[in-house]
């Protein structure tokens, strides 16, 4: 039941993450979720991807730094109290939590430098949501 | 090109395995060695006022007199020499013969202003092949031995240097030079390549280089290095050790002095044989310029005593050491120099507290599983100096969560500051984004002199 995850060093700079996500798609490695975590000058990536083995073969050829780690994938009940179920019964048998991220994969939040200006280049090319449609989900 | 002098091998070898290539000399009483100096000395003393205006003008400003030369410690009470002695007298003005006679030129990289020029005479050359003869043997090498000689040839005089002295020897000489590392990597296993010469960092780079093609040092044909030209500290030796499979062996020279084959390890590994009967060795106080007795740390001062072409008296090396003059298990009787702990010109002055950046490698290389590729930044901030020490995350220290980042951060700066007693800023970067040398390592930017 457990599930790999791959975790890849980055520095802030412009472009980074598009690298990995760019040569993941070029060698038709699927990325079914991920997470990001920033500090003031690198972060760290963590994916699940469809084939980790040479997910980071690729990465490490391109020089990146890269971790492989264990985790588990829950399927939440997507109703109030939902993830509150799962939590709880962790808690209650003193298990800790490192991080959890969301892996349903079709709809991304990010959050930029310049939201106009990225709102402006996306607009037409992908379908953004609203924050009435973001709450009908 | 001189006549080729017969090869002879190496004779007698030592406890620890190395050999010697002259015992005569390398093994002479001190006091044969004390007379040997004195008399080269002299002539060394006289040669230079008599034939470089340069030190006939000096030696007069001083009050030294021809009569003075002669007298035991005279050299305690004449002036030194420094590089810029040496650009003002450019290109030749240094030069004790004429030109004719002077069969070789090498010069320093000049970053700014002229080069530092310096000049052999067919005798020079000869003696410098020797003086590497004895370093090469000292790590037993021999007749029958392949080096790979990764020194950059050129102007520059390590590439040249090993490369005459390991020919004196009897080795067989790959003139590879720096650089392209795959064909050195390829070359070194198909030729069998049993001696390296390079500089530190270019031998921790073919190591990993190496490494990425999948070869460990045992399926490299390598047993010992030859290193020099920048300083390293004994943590890189292990790194070097360990990735080459060889015994990793110091070399000091400096081009002013004709080059590498100044001072050398042997098989021992504590400290470097000063050519003694070739250099008259003095540590000095940086300030006050006053001699410093045996074991304290000091610049290094050298006059040439054999130096046909470009004699130079009291030469400031800006080398920080100390010498030991207890006798080595080796056999040889000369004093020994200790790695340079820095230079008298390249300390960092960081709010008020003197810190060498060997200081700081010295910290890294001791925490467990981390990689040597670092780079120190200084910055003066408002009126503050500002210290980041820059370290590539390897996968084998990388943490995975970003407070094992933060920690590993906090943990090398909390150490730093334990040992050096200065605040730094860690900062980590992605694999292969700080510079690697294929020559001289910049481990420095001082951006305070750029302001």
């Amino acid at each position: 039941m457990k599930v790999t995850q791959l975790t890849v060093f980055l520095e802030n700079r412009s472009g980074r993450l598009a690298e990995v996500a760019d040569l993941l798609g070029r060698e038709g490695i699927n990325i079914r979720g991920f997470s990001t975590t920033e500090a003031a000058e690198y972060g760290i990536v963590r994916l699940i991807v469809t084939d980790p083995d040479r997910a980071r073969d690729l990465l490490h050829e391109a020089g990146f730094t890269t971790h492989f780690s264990q985790v588990i994938c829950v399927k939440v009940p997507d109703e109030p109290g939902g993830l509150a179920k799962v939590l709880d019964e962790l808690a209650s048998a003193d298990v800790s939590i490192d991080y959890l991220y969301s892996i349903s994969f079709m709809n991304i939040c990010f959050a930029v430098r310049d939201i106009d200006r990225a709102i402006e280049l996306l607009k037409d090319k992908v379908t953004l949501m609203t924050d009435d449609e973001v709450r009908a989900l | 090109m001189s006549a080729a002098p017969a090869v002879r091998p190496p004779r007698d070898p030592d406890e620890a395995g190395g050999w010697y290539w002259d015992p005569r000399a390398e093994r002479m009483s001190v006091d044969e060695l004390r007379d040997v100096q004195m008399r080269r000395l002299q002539a060394t003393l006289r040669q230079a006022m008599e034939q470089v205006p340069f030190y006939g003008r000096r030696f007069r400003d001083a009050g030294v007199t021809a009569a003075d030369l002669d007298c035991p410690g005279a050299v305690a009470d004449l002036p030194f020499t420094v590089k810029t002695d040496l650009r003002d007298n450019y290109p030749f003005g240094m030069f004790a013969v004429a030109r004719e006679e002077v069969v070789r030129v090498h010069a320093s990289s000049g970053t700014t202003g002229n080069p530092t020029v310096v000049g052999y005479t067919r005798d020079d050359v000869h003696t410098w092949s020797e003086l590497i003869a004895r370093t090469l043997a000292a790590g037993g090498l021999g007749p029958g031995d392949l080096l790979q000689n990764a020194y950059g040839y050129g102007l520059f005089t390590g590439g040249l240097g090993l490369h005459y002295g390991a020919e004196l020897l009897g080795c067989t000489v790959l003139p590879i030079s720096g650089g392209q590392t795959e064909r050195q990597v390829k070359l070194m296993r198909d030729f069998t390549a049993t001696g390296l010469a390079c500089t530190p960092s270019y031998a921790l780079y073919l190591a990993e280089a190496a490494r990425d093609r999948g070869l460990g040092p045992d399926d490299l044909p390598v047993r010992v290095g030859y290193h020099g030209a920048e300083p390293w500290s004994n943590e890189m030796r292990v790194q070097i050790e360990a990735g080459l499979g060889i015994d990793a062996l110091d070399i000091y020279g400096l081009s002013e002095m004709g080059g590498p084959g100044v001072a050398y390890e042997c098989l021992c590994k504590c400290g470097m044989h000063v050519n003694e009967d070739h250099y008259l060795v003095e540590i000095v106080d940086p300030e006050t310029l006053a001699p410093l007795p045996e074991g304290t740390v000091g610049e290094l001062v050298f006059t040439t005593l054999s130096r046909r072409a470009q004699p130079l008296i009291r030469y400031r090396t800006r080398d920080l050491c100390s010498l030991i003059y207890e006798p080595c298990a080796c056999g040889r009787t000369s004093a020994r120099m200790t790695k340079p702990v820095g230079r008298s010109d390249d300390m960092l002055i960081i709010r008020g507290v003197n810190v060498f950046p060997s200081q700081i490698e010295e910290v890294l290389m001791s925490l467990p599983d981390i990689e040597p590729h670092y780079q120190i930044v200084v910055d003066r901030k408002g009126h503050l100096d500002v210290v980041e020490v820059w370290i590539e995350v390897a996968e084998e220290i990388f943490p995975e969560t970003m407070g094992g980042l933060e920690r590993f951060e906090r943990g090398v700066a909390k150490r730093i500051y334990e040992v050096l007693g200065i605040q730094v800023k860690v900062s980590l970067k992605e694999p292969r984004t700080i510079k690697r040398s294929e020559g001289k390592a910049v481990r420095v930017i001082d951006k305070r002199k750029l302001n």
